[in-house]
């Protein structure tokens, strides 16, 4: 390898790069408005649902969404969720991975172009900027030129609005913990942890969509850096398709391609980089140069896309079958005459998909199977057994009955596949038949301690299973639990 | 070694001179502002060490010190408990254990009570200990298992010297009082057979009579106003093979036990008995 390096003793090239403004210039066409669509559908979900309700009945929280945290609950409409089914919420984070890589090996970064919170608020706050202090030839001129009253102003405007969306936002957030109406009646009844989760989502939101930007996704966020692995030749990518733009340059020159080097595509890209060298971390794939370039190619009476979502397999067959070409419709026509249909059943797509299936399906399945009542049965370890002074053994056990509807009920406990053995809780009620009967409240979790006594004829077992199991009042089987019965070492 | 600049061929950037399987590294320059975090971080740990310093017998600038917060913290615990703990000051144990909210408190507080003043002895779940340390965790009671018993044992102790109205006589050693090696032999033999475990001992039966029926009963059933164990169950407090029976009778018994009424917050007190009467399933 040639050392082209710099010669020993040379100084360092600097190991840190001072920040580059970004000034992207406003676009219209139909990537915009499908980015201004998903926008108003994504952040009217984030600021209305806190506000939705759903009636749960008498001293249930009527927020349709609601985390809440003091009591460990979490509602979804007519889902309510406990602390031990955290793993409903480990399901959706694998669906959502699942689901970004589907649609990234499908789409490229859609998520970050389009949907990414970071994106989508950036998008927001870049759209207040224009029109505060005007579009990008108005920004750098103001920023270059001499302070002024005019630019005080409307620099404070900016930042006046910016905090106001990022105040709003961070109230959001934390209306989702607790009843919204209440906290915007009084606001100052919120508790001091409600005003530190405030105030970090309006920081967080005013630097990371005012200031970082482009910042954000270049440098802190590490999915563009793996992502990598779920894109293929056939995934649909912002590319500019070189074969046809190349060589760029005016367009009176009739040996130039259909690029005519107006750098539009670099004005209004949020991250500033130029499309048209290729793919790079850089690229969001939010697809605004495609709406900006069609836009010149359809002033100069050029066909559109020269910058579009293709496929690195098209771009490459394109490539090769204009390669001898020159510029013009011919080129034009055999370069679009080499696509083929994007790949849409890959291998890697199916795969996703079948996981993704599974894991939804299992959900779903988790869902509907859950139970309101459940019996966890803890035994009591230290002692493992006590003798008693008729010479029996006994195993003490803990046992949590939870009930996570809210009308509550009185359940009796019997022991199976125990013959012999003495069952007694204590400090409960029994039945006629001398079962205890052990009463729990709606919403609620009650603990009981329960006694087995094995008589000392015949000798306990060493060790031997046994299961408790609630009745309802009809007999029928509600819950159970297994557990093990310890006597002494034979 | 100063490092020999390389630059990338293809990208036209530095790299860092390492080289894996003919893979150099890059090294792009970062942004600036990633160094003015670790600046506000490191600015930020000063300003915080003035504050917290961390260091002993040294004070934060506003008086802060960990100690102290854990103190405040503590504190506020305290206030919150104090009501409840006013009222298992006053309550009998009956009363509390009759009512569901006291009991509760009574139960998870006599829990930690019990880890730290009495698991020494007694064990963590109150199964006791070979050699003369009671379980708490069965039915068989020495000095009665009711709550109140349990109290008063509680406050006062076993043989402790301490309390006038400590728990427990004291047994004769039987080998000093008269009995010769063989009689306390034929003795234990008999006390073995009372819960049915042994043949019957003529002798034995006689001296039992003469020297012991007076406190452990005719039967052996026990008599918890003097504290004289049953010998007719399978619990034996000192073992229960005729060895440990016979160094019992010979030499005599007598385990000791705090009084902590001296020690121990009349709430606690009340807390620990109604936990440690829980424990066993209780008497009533």
């Amino acid at each position: 390898m040639p050392d082209s390096g710099p010669p020993v003793g040379a100084p360092l090239a600097s190991l840190y790069a001072a920040h580059r403004k970004i000034y992207p210039r406003a676009v219209q066409g139909r990537v915009r408005r499908a980015k201004w669509a998903v926008l108003a559908v994504l952040l009217g979900l984030y600021y209305l649902v806190p506000w939705l309700r759903w009636d749960r009945g008498a001293g249930v929280p009527d927020q349709a969404v609601l985390v809440d945290l003091q009591h460990a609950r979490l509602f979804f409409f007519w889902i309510e969720l406990w602390p031990q089914e955290v793993y409903f919420l480990t399901g959706l984070l694998i669906l959502g991975a699942i689901g970004l890589f589907a649609a990234t090996s499908l789409f490229g970064r859609v998520w970050c172009g389009f949907a990414c919170p970071q994106t989508v608020w950036t998008d927001l706050f870049m759209w207040v900027e224009r029109r505060i202090e005007g579009d990008r030839n108005a920004r750098i001129r103001r920023d270059a030129g001499p302070p002024s009253r005019d630019r005080t102003l409307r620099r404070l405007a900016k930042h006046a609005a910016w905090l106001g969306i990022a105040a709003a936002t961070g109230g959001a957030w934390v209306m989702y913990f607790q009843d919204a109406p209440t906290l915007v009646r009084n606001p100052f009844g919120a508790s001091s942890q409600t005003w530190f989760f405030f105030a970090l989502f309006t920081a967080t939101t005013y630097v990371l969509a005012g200031f970082a930007r482009e910042q954000v996704c270049t440098y802190m966020c590490p999915w563009p850096r793996f992502q990598g692995a779920m894109l293929d030749a056939d995934s649909l990518v912002v590319t500019y398709r070189d074969w046809r733009g190349e060589p760029r340059g005016t367009p009176k020159d009739l040996g130039n391609g259909d690029c005519v080097d107006c750098s539009a595509c670099v004005q209004v890209c949020p991250t500033g980089i130029d499309i048209r060298e290729g793919q790079q971390l850089g690229c969001i794939g939010c697809g605004l140069c495609i709406d900006a370039c069609d836009d010149v190619m359809r002033k100069l009476h050029r066909p559109e896309g020269l910058i579009g979502f293709e496929t690195l397999a098209n771009l490459a067959a394109s490539t090769a079958a204009t390669a001898d070409m020159e510029p013009g419709p011919a080129r034009h026509a055999a370069g679009l005459a080499a696509r083929r249909p994007p790949r849409l059943l890959r291998p890697r797509v199916l795969m996703y998909a079948v996981v993704l299936a599974i894991v939804a399906i299992a959900m779903l399945g988790a869902l509907l199977l859950r139970e309101t009542l459940s019996l966890t049965v803890l035994p009591e370890r230290a002692p493992p057994f006590v003798r008693l002074s008729d010479g029996g053994i006994r195993n003490a056990y803990l046992l949590k009955l939870a009930d996570k509807s809210h009308e509550g009920g009185r359940y009796m406990l019997v022991l199976e596949e125990a013959p012999g053995l003495r069952l007694l809780v204590q400090d409960v009620a029994t039945d006629a038949a001398g079962r205890p009967v052990l009463p729990v409240q709606g919403d609620g979790v009650a603990s009981f301690r329960a006694l087995v006594t094995a008589p000392a004829v015949p000798p306990a077992a060493e060790r031997r299973p046994i299961r408790f199991r609630l009745l309802d009042a009809a007999g029928r089987p509600v819950a159970e639990a297994e557990s093990v019965f310890l006597g002494p070492q034979q | 070694m100063a490092r020999k600049p390389e630059t990338d061929a293809v990208s036209g950037v530095a790299t860092t001179g390492h080289e894996w399987d003919g893979i150099r590294e890059l090294d792009n320059p970062m942004p600036s502002w990633w160094l003015y975090t670790f600046y506000a971080c490191i600015a930020f740990a000063l300003v915080w060490v003035l504050f917290y310093p961390s260091l002993p017998f040294v004070r934060g600038l506003l008086g802060n010190t960990a100690r102290g917060d854990l103190a405040a913290v503590m504190a506020a615990e305290q206030a919150k408990a104090a009501p409840m703990l006013a009222r298992l000051r006053t309550a009998t144990p009956e009363a509390i254990a009759a009512e569901p909210g006291l009991r509760a408190f009574a139960l998870a507080g006599g829990r930690i009570a019990f880890a730290n003043s009495c698991a020494g002895c007694h064990g963590a779940g109150g199964q006791g200990a070979p050699g003369g340390f009671p379980s708490l965790a069965d039915d068989d009671w020495i000095y009665g298992g009711s709550l109140e018993e349990i109290r008063t044992t509680i406050r006062h102790g076993v043989r402790n010297g301490e309390a006038a109205e400590a728990r427990g006589t004291a047994m004769p050693a039987f080998l000093q009082a008269g009995l010769t090696m063989g009689q306390i032999g034929e003795l234990a033999d008999h006390v073995l057979s009372l819960p049915g475990t042994g043949p019957a001992n003529a002798a034995g039966a006689a001296l039992f009579a003469e020297n012991c029926a007076a406190c452990h009963g005719d039967r052996g059933e026990g008599n918890r106003q003097v504290g004289a164990p049953r010998l007719d169950d399978r619990i034996w407090l000192y073992g229960g093979d005729k060895a440990s029976v016979m160094r019992s009778i010979a030499y005599s018994r007598a385990g000791v036990m705090p009084a902590w009424e001296s020690r121990l917050d009349a709430a606690m007190i009340n807390m620990l008995t109604v936990y440690v009467h829980a424990l066993g399933g209780g008497e009533r």
